[in-house]
């Protein structure tokens, strides 16, 4: 079944048609890779999918449910979190402050309350452990280095327990080895039930990573399926070299 | 060490209100009580005004108008009901705050679509607004000739209290209610939107909700403090509630003490008023003070950007942990942070 379904969606800034009807189908459980050269149109369709920009056509729906026109923090309360393609943290609250920002589903009774606090400190604890940085929770989130950013940012997002995350890059400006930690917490987190959508540059992450992948170019929807029949799609290397 | 810290907090805020509450009866000379009412009065405004700019960092310098209206609602109310002097006028306090947040409702609905600078503009366009009606509904309002309440038969030595008492409640109502924002969710949120409000929203944050909110609090509270101002000087001006100056000072206070801190604003009302009315007083009704504002002004900007309370607080911990990390090793925000604006992508 699929957990989100993108019909034929559209948007234009401009003269510059970033999204060209262009549809997905995200199957629950996956982690699907969104590929393509700069310029593509892969941010922008985060930005749709996550009410951050108006569509100019077509449909969204998340669990059978149109999720078009909704506001960005609506859209997570719904299940769908996100991070930005250059990590986006509170810098002036602590990294465990940044962690209990997460709002699940609005409510204001919940919101005013302090009773679940001691519970939701411990989740956030844990989870700043399940990502390796349990040791900054009490650190300023403008003094972490970039790649403790990127995992706080990751790690933040997970609180409201969402079922779909979608990643914009999330190995870009991190080294080799934190590289590999990032892949292996999606991966674990994958296990655990979530479902991903990444957009990602870099080949290798990509590649052994994901299970099916989407190219985009000028827009549109060009190719998919397995990597490895990707890879070797003479339609994507043209895409990419012709770009 | 440790207890030192936890306890060194408590310690002080129960001498500080022990000193507050027994002021009238340790210092009874009238001129100096009311000084403390004055100087009570902005405490409670600057701490208000905080929750909206200093958590959210939406700039309002239009609370004055808020002021006003709190002002407004005690004049009218008091004549309207027929309320004689005495400790009744005081009774229509929180309906000066009712009525204000009420009015705050679609103020802040319309002023918070937009960000940053425009919505410093759009505050004070409201506040000359305000102003311009109430000199012009001459029906309601009185007009320019503005409206007198009763003046109650108190003793000279004995007339400022009841105002000052009224004043510290206020104020501590209003520290209360901050505090508690401070440490809710609500809170945290309010901080998130201060830091980068497109992404608060993209991690579920109502910002629109929590910023009406905020800004409907921070009105209120204001609007009540108006109140108990319009009784203690019995008579309601346009140009002296709805004064761009009272507004300014609220800013100012919670800059110089620590914006978006709890103590932050109490201790900028506490330096910055005494002062003010001691210049008044001295140098006679000469805007001599706005003098000293602009230098308190610049001081901050210069010096002590951030304000006093987390200056201080950075230099304590410092010594405290001897220089290691902490809170206090974080670079100063900002600029660490790639572009937060308010462009979405990428
Ligand atoms: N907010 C915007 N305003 C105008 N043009 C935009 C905006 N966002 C993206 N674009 C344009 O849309 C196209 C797709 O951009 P983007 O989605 O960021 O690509 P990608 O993430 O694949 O590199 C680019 O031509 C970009 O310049
Ligand atoms: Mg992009």
């Amino acid at each position: 079944m699929s957990l989100l379904e993108v019909e034929r969606l559209s948007k234009r800034f401009g003269g510059v048609v970033a999204v060209d009807d262009c549809s997905l189908s995200i199957p629950k459980g996956s982690i699907i890779g969104l590929i393509g050269p700069n310029g593509s149109g892969k941010t922008t369709v985060f930005n749709l999918i996550t009410g951050f920009i108006p569509r100019d056509a077509g449909d969204m729906r998340f669990k059978s449910r149109s999720i078009a026109g909704l506001g960005p923090d609506r859209i997570y309360g719904l299940g769908i979190g996100r991070t930005f393609q250059l990590a986006r943290i509170f810098p002036r609250l602590t990294a465990l402050e940044n962690m209990l920002v997460p709002v699940r589903r609005a409510g204001m009774g919940g919101l005013l309350a302090r009773a679940q606090w001691g519970h939701e400190k411990t989740r956030a604890m844990a989870m700043l452990e399940f990502m390796d940085i349990g040791s900054v929770a009490s650190m300023l989130g403008g003094a972490l280095s970039y790649g403790q950013r990127k995992l706080l940012e990751l790690a933040a997002v997970m609180m409201a327990e969402p079922e779909l995350v979608l990643l914009d890059e999330p190995a870009g400006g991190v080294n080799p080895a934190l590289l590999e930690r990032i892949a292996d917490h999606i991966r674990r987190l994958n296990a655990g039930g979530v479902t991903f959508l990444v957009v990602e540059h870099n080949m290798g992450f990509v590649m052994n990573l994901c299970t099916e992948l989407v190219v985009l170019a000028q827009g549109r929807v060009i190719a998919g399926g397995k990597p490895e029949d990707v890879r070797a799609n003479p339609v994507v290397l043209d895409a990419y070299l012709g770009a | 060490m440790n207890a030192a810290r936890r306890f060194a907090p408590r310690v002080a805020l129960l001498l500080v209100a022990i000193v507050a509450i027994l002021l009238p009866v340790l210092e009874p000379n009238p001129a100096s009580i009311n000084v403390a009412v004055f100087t009570m009065m902005y405490v409670g405004l600057a701490s208000a005004w905080n929750i909206m700019g200093g958590y959210t960092g939406y700039i309002s310098l239009g609370h004055a108008g808020f002021f006003g209206l709190g002002a407004y609602t005690l004049g009218l109310g008091v004549a309207h009901l027929g309320i004689g002097p005495g400790y009744g006028p005081f009774a229509l306090v929180p309906l000066a705050g009712l009525l204000t947040g009420l009015f705050a409702l679609p103020i802040g609905w319309i002023a918070l679509r937009t960000r940053a600078a425009t919505f410093v503009i759009v505050t004070i366009a409201v506040m000359f607004m305000l102003q311009l009606a109430a000199m012009n509904l001459i029906g309601l309002t009185g007009g320019t000739g503005g409206l007198s309440l009763p003046v109650p038969r108190w003793s000279g030595d004995f007339y400022n209290t009841p105002f000052y008492y009224a004043m510290l409640i206020l104020a501590s109502l209003t520290i209360a209610v901050s505090w508690w924002i401070r440490r809710s969710k609500f809170g945290l949120g309010l901080l998130a939107i201060r830091d980068d409000e497109d992404k608060a929203m993209a991690v579920g944050v109502p910002t629109r909700q929590f910023k009406l909110a905020a800004f409907v609090i921070s009105a209120a509270l204001v609007g009540m403090i108006g109140g108990v101002y319009a009784y203690y000087v019995t008579y309601v001006y346009p140009e002296f509630v709805i004064d761009p100056l009272t507004g300014i000072s609220m800013v100012l206070m919670a800059f110089l003490g620590g914006l978006g801190t709890l103590t932050g604003p109490v201790l900028g009302a506490l330096l910055v008023e005494p002062a003010q009315l001691s210049l008044a007083y001295n140098f006679g009704a000469s805007r001599l003070y706005l003098v000293f504002y602009s230098g308190v002004f610049l001081v901050v900007i210069l010096l002590l950007p951030r304000g006093i309370v987390p200056s201080v607080r950075d230099l304590t911990i410092g010594w405290w942990t001897r220089g290691g990390p902490g809170r206090a090793a974080g670079p100063s925000p900002g600029p660490s942070t790639p572009a937060p604006g308010n462009v979405v992508a990428p």
